[in-house]
């Protein structure tokens, strides 16, 4: 999946001059906790993030003080070096990013132009997605040997069975010479290509065998 | 006479069959039917035969493109990749000969069973062939085609002005049924399944709550894999009467799919058929506080033809009329049904104890399930 598919595309912003009031007023009506801030130029200067809003406001024991702090502009607060990205973009790279630099946002450019937004949600959703657990179907885990030519092994037995294939996950398995594959498939009826596999030597890790086990 | 209840059956409704390898049989509704006239259970004049769905009912639900797709599939003349695109053709929903005939009967069934409760000719119907509750407004799911149950809820929602409450028991998340009111606050739907995490559909977790209008209208409590009797009853009892009192319905719902069962092949839950007799019982008496007895049942899901369905679903019809079958099954039910049947019949009506190992997680599962239970009714109990 790439950056462009997942991304918010419509992005509200603030001009640099823009005060720190105008802005917080604005992130509390859009209910949002990132502000990307734009030069005059349109490029990106800055990212405004409710931390930042909160180190700018007042203790809520001293609401009324320093009202004029809010009249200095959103630049003075902003976050100037932004971890950013490209359309292009993979989501695996960009959930790196997420996890290394513990960020929570990240502007995605074009000719340094702001295109679109990424926060951890976006990520989150792009992983939900991924998993296929938006669509119906049931979860089959295969322990496999860790060696080439597997998955396909397996997969071409799914085919066989006319099933459809939403998504595949591999697990590393906690004995080296293995590893788990999860697929999810379209079916309400595994069964009979659960018996196949196991009748070909593979370890069906879920589901149980009908009557079989108790056992997780 | 008013008959306190009906049951919709003829055999019009054993025609819904996709092939002689899938697990979804129609003969059950024919096996459960059988053990309750061999039982003396159930007379002639109880029996109310059922009318075919129109296209103008089928849609109240169902998408025109999707009901045509159907007609089309059933004589042969709709494209591979047309029908993949409608959920038909799979192996889940596989194609047959007149499957639109086929679903409207099941269709029109429930229908029946709806209109007698709601013109008060009946207090209690029975729609066994019915509680299809996987197939969706434009896509076919799950062994199910056209969805029962979401259509008579709207059906009586237009022609009767009814507050509906669905209480799902089948161990697959009734999700066709959730989805199709998810933004509706006059119609509650409450799941009771095994966990999505596994089993197909694979939602239904407690976090589905209704969306818009319908926020908190809808409740899903996902029972870990291995459930037993106790426990899935805990949550089963505690959900309805909790939810029923929250909501007020005029009428209610159940789809009573009987694969949660030890023996059921497709599921993980371990209940027996002490869930079965109770189930319906306690739904009795929620329809009699509630909703002066309206009270619609319809089947489901269920795998095990020969030791499960029969008498789980004989229980509902039993329920309705406050018999309570025990001791052994009719003899002449079981002469008939042996020789093809896949396993020995049951010869009583209670399962025999011991038909599993002993669970070792009992006692997580438990109180897993009761987290999930306590998060699932959380809406409503902070709020009374």
């Amino acid at each position: 999946m790439i950056v462009q598919d997942m991304m918010l595309k419509n992005v509200k912003t603030v001009g640099s001059d823009t005060t720190i009031g105008t802005a917080l007023q604005l992130m509390i009506n859009e209910d949002i906790r990132y502000l990307p801030v734009i030069d005059t130029e349109g490029k990106l200067a800055g990212l405004v993030s409710d931390r930042e809003m909160k180190d700018a406001s007042p203790s809520i024991f001293h609401q009324n003080e320093h009202p004029e702090d809010f009249e200095q502009p959103v630049s003075t607060i902003m976050k100037e070096a932004v971890f950013t990205a490209h359309p292009f973009d993979i989501a695996e790279e960009l959930s790196t990013i997420f996890y290394d630099q513990h960020v929570g946002c990240i502007p995605v450019l074009e000719d340094h132009k702001l295109v679109g937004l990424i926060t951890e949600r976006e990520m989150l959703y792009a992983f939900i997605q991924l998993t296929g657990t938006h669509q119906p179907g049931s979860h089959l885990e295969v322990a496999v040997k860790n060696e080439a030519g597997q998955l396909a092994k397996v997969a071409s037995v799914l085919k066989d069975f006319h099933l459809n294939i939403s998504s595949v996950l591999v697990y590393p398995s906690k004995d080296e010479k293995e590893k788990i594959v999860v697929f999810r498939v379209g079916t309400m009826n595994p069964l009979p290509v659960i018996e196949h596999l196991v009748k070909n030597g593979y370890e069906i890790k879920w589901p149980p065998v009908p009557g079989e086990s108790n056992e997780e | 006479m008013k008959n306190e209840s009906i049951f919709v059956y003829s055999p019009d409704l054993l025609g819904y069959k996709f092939n002689d390898s899938h697990p979804f049989n129609q003969l059950r509704v024919q096996l459960s039917y059988e053990l309750l006239k061999d039982s003396g259970f159930l007379s002639a004049n109880e029996i109310i035969p059922p009318r075919q769905a129109t296209d103008e009912e089928i849609m109240l639900i169902h998408d025109k493109g999707y009901v045509n797709a159907v007609k089309n599939a059933g004589s042969g003349n709709l494209s591979k990749e047309t029908a993949l695109n409608y959920g038909l053709g799979t192996e889940d929903t596989p194609i047959f000969t007149n499957m639109h005939e086929a679903s409207s009967w099941i269709v029109g069934a429930t229908l029946t069973a709806a209109e007698w409760v709601m013109e008060g000719k009946a207090k209690h119907a029975l729609s066994l062939s019915g509680g299809l509750h996987h197939g969706f407004r434009g896509k076919a799911s799950g062994f199910c085609i056209y969805n029962d149950s979401s259509i008579a809820i709207e059906y009586m929602k237009q022609k009767y002005k009814a507050r509906v409450l669905y209480i799902d028991t089948d161990a697959h998340h009734g999700d066709g049924v959730q989805w199709a009111f998810y933004d509706d606050p006059d119609v509650c739907t409450l799941s009771i399944h095994e966990t999505g995490r596994y089993l197909f559909p694979g939602t239904g977790s407690i976090h589905e709550k209704g969306a818009g209008k319908g926020y908190g209208y809808s409740f899903n409590v996902p029972v870990d894999a291995f459930t037993e009797d106790d426990s899935f009853l805990e949550c089963y009892k505690k959900s309805i009467w909790e939810v029923a009192d929250f909501f007020k319905p005029d009428v209610i719902i159940t789809q009573n799919g009987a694969d949660a069962h030890y023996y059921d092949p497709l599921t993980h839950l371990s209940v027996t058929m002490k869930t079965y007799a109770e189930i319906p019982r306690i739904a009795k008496e929620v329809a009699e506080k509630y909703c002066g007895g309206r009270w619609i049942a319809t089947g489901g899901g269920g795998y095990d033809i020969w030791r499960v369905v029969p008498r789980a679903w004989s229980h509902l019809w039993c329920a309705m009329n406050n018999i309570e079958p025990s001791g052994r099954i009719a003899e002449e039910w079981i002469s008939r049904w042996e020789k093809e049947a896949k396993h020995p019949l049951p010869k009583t009506w209670e399962d025999e104890t011991g038909i599993y190992k002993p669970i070792p997680r009992k006692d997580e599962i438990t109180s897993k399930n009761r987290a999930t239970l306590e998060k699932s009714m959380y809406s409503i109990r902070k709020s009374s």
